[in-house]
């Protein structure tokens, strides 16, 4: 679908142009995947727990918007006359809180519970986790597509030859600011003790830290960051709102997540931009190459995958060997 | 104000690591813990810091008190905030992040900023070496400086009791004097040390007091002077042989094995 989104936008643009708005779109559609990567990785990094719940967890995020936003308008009812743009905008950081302690949650009852069992046993429980939670999101939602009232809409912004749709430039600057913020919380006292459990879960507890607090920290992060990438991908131009086939969003960032290394925060950012970008450029390109068929864009991120796989099995920022599995 | 008395520890419910040991750390001492590979001394820092659970160790008999207060089921966070840091054994400074960074970690349980400032001077005090490497990546430090941020990073937390587990493996002669007369220092200043050693011989010039480890259980224990002077002690810990005697025969040692089992 999205590759035929962006065949109509090519169609009849100057090579510059084309390949210019290619590359904004991509690095929007990157920026998505990189909240999902992020989220997924700092989950793994911290709890050693591959998180197949993940998708789940970023449509139930963009329902939760559509819910706060659209249906309840909460928190905005309470706040009297404000701006579309800050009531939406408070509608998704509720949402997003809302989320973080539904993280929590998840970590306490099936994730605490499982500590040094086998992380096949613990990756099946989050694959269950992620049935429940998907399927009670789509009983929500009715099995349809429920759109976010996000003030953007369709609107787009031209910047030179540029054209680029402004919950794009949005996605972009959401993805720089959590880099930052995150980048900022790493150094923190709390952020130390995250670092200090993903590199030595027995150091870390021999120092004091408490290693349950982390967990239960670092499941808020990251059901947090997939609701991010959850949202973003539920709206214009990527969707019409948040529906059953959003919680796909997190297999399509999955190539995303293992070429950055899965274990690598930086790798997550640049892994996400690289796969979002070559898939659209892909889409651009090869899209209309008859032999390769529609939608080639699409298993781009997948032969990237294999072939960086290829080279370096660890991916481009991953640990050598994930040690104390 | 440690002690440790009668503790059985069995891992993953069928294997009996300490049968009944016991041992008391003063206010102000160092003593020494000693034994061979597999004696169960890394076990007895184990379940007196709250980390048996992770491996799957569990204390069956016995108790550890600390300050008069039972600590055998607290979990490791607790047990640092109330006053017991370790250095463990391998150093293992987190290699990812800088010097600084490990320090701060070391003092994640002690949220009393200038009481951390304190401890963060006194670091850099003792080891003058980390504070011209403060920015630097811990992976990229020698052995020798990782062991001193191991140790820092522990005195962050501002113990009264500091556990160190092997301190001198792997490390040069020269580098085990300096780490040796550390924990003296350390010690002057007030902290009570407990020094899990293979090398009777550094650990028993320094401690008050020693004991000597065999198959979970402790065989001998004295004075550090005593110890010292003791034949069986110089024959198996400091590989040192009785006058006139040469070696012992391999009969000897079982002997010798047995009437020490015996014996405690």
């Amino acid at each position: 679908m999205i590759g035929l989104v962006v065949i109509a936008q090519a169609v009849g643009q100057a090579p510059v142009e084309r390949f210019v708005n290619a590359l904004g779109s991509g690095l929007a559609l990157g920026a998505i995947y990189a909240l999902l990567a992020l989220g997924f990785v700092i989950i793994f990094k911290a709890t050693q727990v591959v998180n197949f719940a993940h998708g789940g967890i970023a449509a139930l995020g963009a329902y939760l918007v559509s819910y706060f936003a659209t249906v309840s308008n909460i928190p905005g009812r309470w706040m009297g006359d404000i701006s579309v743009t800050l009531q939406w905008t408070l509608s998704a950081l509720v949402a997003l809180g809302v989320m973080a302690l539904i993280g929590i949650v998840i970590e306490r009852i099936t994730i605490r519970p499982m500590i040094g069992e086998p992380l096949f046993a613990v990756a099946m429980i989050t694959l269950g986790l992620d049935l429940i939670i998907r399927t009670t999101t789509n009983d929500f939602m009715n099995n349809t597509t429920q759109g976010l009232g996000d003030p953007w809409g369709v609107k787009v912004i031209e910047i030179g030859v540029l054209r680029i749709a402004q919950t794009q430039v949005v996605t972009i600057v959401v993805l720089l600011v959590t880099s930052l913020v995150l980048a900022w919380f790493f150094k923190t006292r709390t952020g130390l003790a995250l670092r200090a459990t993903a590199f030595d879960q027995e150091v870390a507890m021999a120092q004091g830290i408490s290693v349950g607090k982390v967990f239960a920290i670092a499941w808020a992060i990251g059901a947090g960051l997939a609701a991010l990438g959850g949202i973003f991908s539920s709206v214009a131009p990527r969707g019409a709102g948040v529906d059953p086939f959003t919680a796909l969003i997190a297999f399509r960032a999955f190539p995303a997540i293992i070429i950055g290394g899965l274990d690598s925060i930086k790798g997550a950012v640049i892994g996400g931009l690289l796969v979002g970008v070559a898939e659209v450029v892909a889409g651009t390109y090869l899209g209309g190459v008859a032999w390769l068929g529609i939608g080639f864009g699409g298993i781009v991120p997948w032969l990237l995958m294999m072939i960086v796989l290829l080279v370096r099995p660890y991916g481009l920022f991953g640990t050598p060997e994930i040690r104390r599995v | 104000m440690l002690q440790v008395a009668n503790l059985e520890v069995v891992y993953r419910d069928v294997i009996l690591v300490l049968r009944g040991l016991s041992l008391e750390v003063r206010e102000g001492q160092i003593v020494a813990l000693l034994g061979a590979n597999g004696a169960g001394k890394t076990t007895v820092l184990r379940a007196v810091t709250g980390l048996l659970d992770i491996h799957e160790g569990e204390v069956t008999k016995g108790s550890v008190t600390y300050n008069g207060e039972e600590i055998h089921h607290k979990d490791a966070s607790q047990i640092v905030k109330g006053g017991i840091a370790q250095v463990m054994e391998g150093r293992r400074v987190f290699a990812e992040m800088t010097v600084d960074e490990n320090l701060r970690t070391g003092a994640i349980s002690n949220k009393d900023s200038a009481n951390v400032k304190e401890a963060y001077a006194r670091v850099m005090e003792l080891f003058p070496l980390l504070s011209t490497r403060r920015k630097d990546t811990a992976g990229y430090l020698s052995g020798g400086e990782q062991q001193m941020l191991a140790i820092g990073r522990a005195m962050m937390a501002n113990p009264s009791l500091l556990i160190f587990d092997e301190p001198s493996l792997g490390l040069a002669p020269m580098l085990v004097a300096q780490i040796r007369d550390t924990i003296v220092e350390i010690n002057e200043s007030g902290t009570s040390v407990l020094l899990i050693e293979q090398n009777a011989k550094m650990a028993l010039s320094i401690a008050d007091y020693g004991y000597i480890m065999e198959t979970g259980k402790v065989v001998m224990n004295g004075d550090a002077e005593t110890l010292l002077a003791d034949d069986d002690v110089q024959e198996f810990y400091l590989g040192l042989h009785s006058e006139g005697g040469g070696r012992k025969s391999f009969r000897d040692v079982k002997h010798y094995k047995r009437r020490k089992r015996w014996l405690s």
